[in-house]
This record gives C-alpha cells, sequence and structure tokens, in this order.
C-alpha cells in the first residue's frame, strides 16, 4: 500500500515537473555532430534568457531521422546539415521559413606520415591518391558508414572523384566503422588510416589527446558544410509551436545568435568551430565563399523560395 | 579514472541531478510493474487451467525483448501521429517510466510465477485446513516465496535503470528532462568526455551492486 502511495506521489512530481507546467515547450530535433560539441547546450541558455517563458528541449539524433520526427510532429523545428534532403523535406510541405545560419569545413585527417601524399591536394585528388595507395597496399581509409550527414558527404565525394561508393566498400583497404565520428576517429588512429571528419569532433579528440591524426586537406568548395534550421509547417503538422519556432530562428540569425557562434570553441580550441552565416549572404554575395554556400547550400537560387515561407503568427 | 572519482566526489550537480532521475524513473517503474505483476504471478501459480504452460512460455520468451525494439514501438504509440500522441508521453519521464514497467513485467511475472510454483504444496494445504479464507491462502504463499520474489523485483529494477533503448528513443535524452543514467554516459563517450562518461557507469554500477547487496541481506535475515 505505502509502495502505491509512494508510486502515485512520484508520478504526480514527475508529470507536475514536466508536461503541463506554465512554461512551454520548443522541441528541436538536431544532428549529433551540432550536438555533441555542446555549442547547442549555449544556445539553450541564452534563447531562455531571452525568453523565460520557453522551454528549448534537443533531440540529438541522425539527419535522417530527426526530419522523421519532425514530419511525425515530434518535433517543432530541425537544425541539420544535409541540403538534399532538407530540400526534399520542404518539397514534401514540411519544412518552411528556412535560414543558413553557419557553416564550416570537413577535414580529410590521417597519419601524420601521409603514406598517401595528399597534404595540401585538393580533395577529389586526394581520394584519388588514397585510392590508388590503398590498393597498392599502403593506405586504408575508414568510412563512417552509418548514413549520417558525413557519411552522405563522403560518398558525394567519392562520386565526384569519379568512384562508386558501393564498389569500393568490396575492397580491402576501405574500412566501414558503422560507428559516430569520435568512434570512426579513433579507428583511424589506432590503425593509422585517412578519414573525413567533421571540425568539432576532430579537434575534440585532437586536444584531449585521443587521437594524432594530422588535417591533410581542409578548406575547400568540395569539403564545405552548411547547417540551417527549419520551422515544421503548421498546416501540414498540426499542433506544432510555430510561433516559438519562429522566435529561435529570429534568436539564431540575430547578431547576438550569430556571435554566439562565431564565439564557440575559441577559447577552448584557439579556433572557432562554426563560422556565422547570415552577414555573408546578406552583404557579402559575391564573395567566395558566399557563392560557394550558395551552390552547394541553396534551393532554387535562394535560401528558402518564397512558396516555402510562412508568416509569423 | 582520477578524473572520474574527483567528478563523483565533487557532487557535479548534473550528475546528481541524471542519478536521481534514473532513480525515481526506474524505481516507479518496477513498483508499477510489481503492483500488478505479482497478483498476476499468484494467479497463475495457484490455479490450474488449460494454456498454464503456454502463458508461462510466453512470459518466459518476453524477457528477452530487445529494448531498442520496444523502445521503437512506443515511439511509433506516443509520437504525435500515433495513437496515443494526446497523452504527451513522448520525451516525457512518465513515459520513460511506463516503457520500462512493460519491460520488465515479464521478468517479474516469470521469476515470481517460478518461486510460487516452489512453494511447499504443503503450506496451501496446512493454511486451509487451519480455515484460511482464499486471501490468507495466498498470502501465506506469497510469504513463503518472499526472497524468490524480492530477487525477480530486484533484478526486474537492475534491467530498468540499467536499459538504454526506452530510455532513448521515448525520452530522447533531452537536458534536464530525461537524460538518465544509461543515455548521459553514452552521450558523454560519443561527445569523448570518457572521464564523465566513467564517472557515471562508477555510479550505474554502485546501484545495481548496493541493491544485490541489500537483497541478500534480506534473504538471509529470512533465513
Amino acid at each position: 500500500m505505502a509502495a502505491i502511495i509512494l508510486l502515485a506521489a512520484f508520478t504526480a512530481v514527475l508529470y507536475l515537473q514536466t508536461g503541463q507546467s506554465r512554461v512551454e515547450r520548443l522541441t528541436v530535433a538536431t544532428t549529433t555532430s551540432l550536438y555533441d560539441t555542446g555549442l547547442l547546450d549555449l544556445v539553450e541558455k541564452a534563447f531562455e534568457k531571452n525568453y523565460p517563458c520557453y522551454d528549448i528541449a534537443f533531440i540529438s539524433a541522425g539527419t535522417g531521422i530527426a526530419l522523421q520526427y519532425a514530419s511525425r510532429g515530434d518535433a517543432d523545428a530541425v537544425l541539420v546539415h544535409a541540403p538534399p534532403k532538407e530540400f526534399k523535406f520542404m518539397r514534401e510541405g514540411y519544412g518552411v521559413n528556412r535560414r543558413i545560419i553557419a557553416y564550416n569545413f570537413f577535414l580529410i585527417v590521417g597519419p601524420k606520415s601521409d603514406p598517401a601524399g595528399i597534404n595540401g591536394l585538393k580533395a577529389v585528388a586526394a581520394l584519388t591518391r588514397i585510392v590508388e595507395a590503398g590498393r597498392a597496399g599502403k593506405a586504408l581509409w575508414i568510412s563512417r558508414g552509418d548514413e549520417s550527414g558525413t557519411h552522405s558527404k563522403e560518398k558525394a565525394l567519392w562520386e565526384t572523384a569519379g568512384f562508386n561508393p558501393e564498389r569500393l566498400r568490396e575492397e580491402a583497404w576501405y574500412v566501414e566503422a558503422g560507428a559516430g565520428m569520435g568512434k570512426t576517429l579513433l579507428l583511424a588512429n589506432e590503425k593509422n588510416a585517412y578519414t573525413l571528419s567533421d571540425v568539432g569532433t576532430y579537434l575534440k579528440y585532437l586536444g584531449d589527446g585521443l587521437v594524432s591524426l594530422k588535417i591533410h586537406v581542409g578548406e575547400s568548395k568540395e569539403l564545405l558544410n552548411v547547417y540551417s534550421i527549419m520551422a515544421v509547417n503548421p498546416e501540414k503538422v498540426r499542433g506544432v509551436n510555430f510561433k516559438a519556432t519562429m522566435l529561435l530562428i529570429n534568436f539564431l540569425t540575430s547578431d547576438k545568435g550569430q556571435n554566439l557562434l562565431a564565439q564557440f570553441g575559441v577559447e577552448k580550441y584557439g579556433r572557432p568551430l562554426f563560422n556565422p552565416a547570415v552577414k555573408i549572404l546578406q552583404e557579402q554575395k559575391n564573395s567566395q565563399i558566399a557563392r560557394w554556400i550558395a551552390e552547394y547550400g541553396f534551393m532554387e537560387g535562394e535560401e528558402c523560395p518564397s512558396q516555402y515561407r510562412r508568416a509569423q503568427p | 579514472m582520477v578524473e572520474a572519482f574527483r567528478l563523483l566526489a565533487s557532487g557535479n550537480p548534473e550528475v546528481v541531478e541524471v542519478t536521481l532521475r534514473s532513480l525515481g524513473v526506474s524505481g516507479s517503474a518496477t513498483l508499477l510493474a510489481a503492483s500488478f505483476s505479482i497478483p498476476l504471478s499468484l494467479a497463475i501459480a495457484l490455479k490450474n487451467f488449460k494454456g498454464k504452460p503456454a502463458l508461462i512460455g510466453f512470459f518466459n520468451a518476453l524477457i528477452g525483448m530487445p529494448t531498442v525494439a520496444l523502445g521503437l514501438i512506443l515511439y511509433l504509440l506516443f509520437s504525435k501521429a500515433g495513437p496515443l500522441g494526446p497523452l504527451h508521453l513522448l520525451y516525457n519521464p512518465v513515459g520513460i517510466m511506463l516503457g520500462q514497467a512493460i519491460l520488465i513485467t515479464p521478468l517479474i511475472v516469470s521469476f515470481t510465477t517460478s518461486a510460487l510454483e516452489a512453494v511447499d504444496p504443503d503450506v496451501r494445504l496446512l493454511a486451509r485446513t487451519l480455515g484460511a479464507s482464499h486471501l490468507q491462502e495466498a498470502v501465506a504463499v506469497v510469504r513463503e516465496a518472499s526472497s524468490g520474489i524480492m530477487l525477480a523485483v530486484a533484478a526486474s529494477f537492475n534491467r530498468a535503470v540499467a536499459e538504454l533503448g526506452i530510455a532513448l528513443m521515448v525520452g530522447g535524452n533531452i537536458k534536464g528532462l530525461t537524460r538518465v543514467l544509461t543515455t548521459a554516459i553514452a552521450l558523454e563517450t560519443v561527445r569523448g568526455e570518457i572521464e564523465l562518461g566513467i564517472a557515471l557507469t562508477v555510479i550505474l554500477l554502485l546501484i545495481v551492486f548496493a541493491l544485490n547487496l541489500a537483497v541478500n541481506l534480506f534473504k538471509r535475515r529470512l533465513g
């Protein structure tokens, strides 16, 4: 009997503490590589300080499942980095009011000794050399192999370089980790192999002395990585918190939000992990980086074509 | 490792919060599951009916239910687009609690039923000769099997507190809301915060060991 009373009391406490309090919940589905850096904890703090009546809940998942959550109404917004998948999400009527908030570059990292001799090359040339060295038994490549955003990027790069990633899987030097970025980096480090990594995870693992891999190919057009935020269309999915989502989008694209992104990681890693994109796209349209972003991250020549915009309530 | 113990000793508020939530959620899941599983086991153990072996076999088989599979099913049920969407159980600790209760029900039923069946039939006979009612008879059997039942409940709590699939898929590992020990360990490891991961693992193991120790002491006292 005592146990049942205790149980009832506990359930009530949990329920009151969470669901039906004064604070309105805003659920954002996001990708693991973004969440794992710790940036979103800061975003949450800053946003909730500005708007104390909202409570942001970040659900960290792969880009694919994040979009799936959103289309089922389990998230109010998505914060992801896979433009082709985002365009599909918008065409299906789910995503609206897309804004590009940040960019950075993927890195091709590998052993210091650089057995394939790729240091300083362009991404495509580097991958070709890795294939040659791999087939000669001198180098290894580790692939994420988990259908994440980074894995999608890797497959696209192999195709640009003229290789079929499905065929490469059968070759001995091409190893599939089937794991997250951290584990993949540890594996590459262990096996003296090359791999494609996002900046955040690489710097974190390097800084903590967990890996000694070196950056061989960095900032270049082919390795661009673009992060954007989208609201879930309230006309298509009922019950989403559109109002709060728009506040978050406005916050992230404001000077305050953009500065937060720009400064994240500078103190800890000696360089920023994310570069703010809003000003560049508005004021420096003709700069090289703005053109790269437009080419890779724009839909029909725009950040968000007008048929995918919804007025704020 | 040293860093991990420093984190433990310093009583890091996040670590404390996550630990308390794990204990609360899995503890109430165990109480909830026990509250209907023990009477159910009594009914199964004390009555003879057609299909009894099949029913027991069914619960035995469900013990091995993979937590991610149950997590996925519950996600689809609790999702806004799912049949139970209006209850707002997704991304809610109450949802994790219900999920864990469902997960461990077969374990409690199975273990409790076999503990009850192992009770010497003379106990029931004696109770009846002394003029006991059905309820009194059941109480006598439960008392006789209490150490087995305790073990079943403790094992269930261990399974609940150590599972990851449901907590991740139904809870979503939201900081300050649904983050529990196992989801925190998974996250911190991926983030490369190995020390924090170890600290949380040590806590999880301590909870499991402490509980088993308590059950053993209890059993010894029962003699």
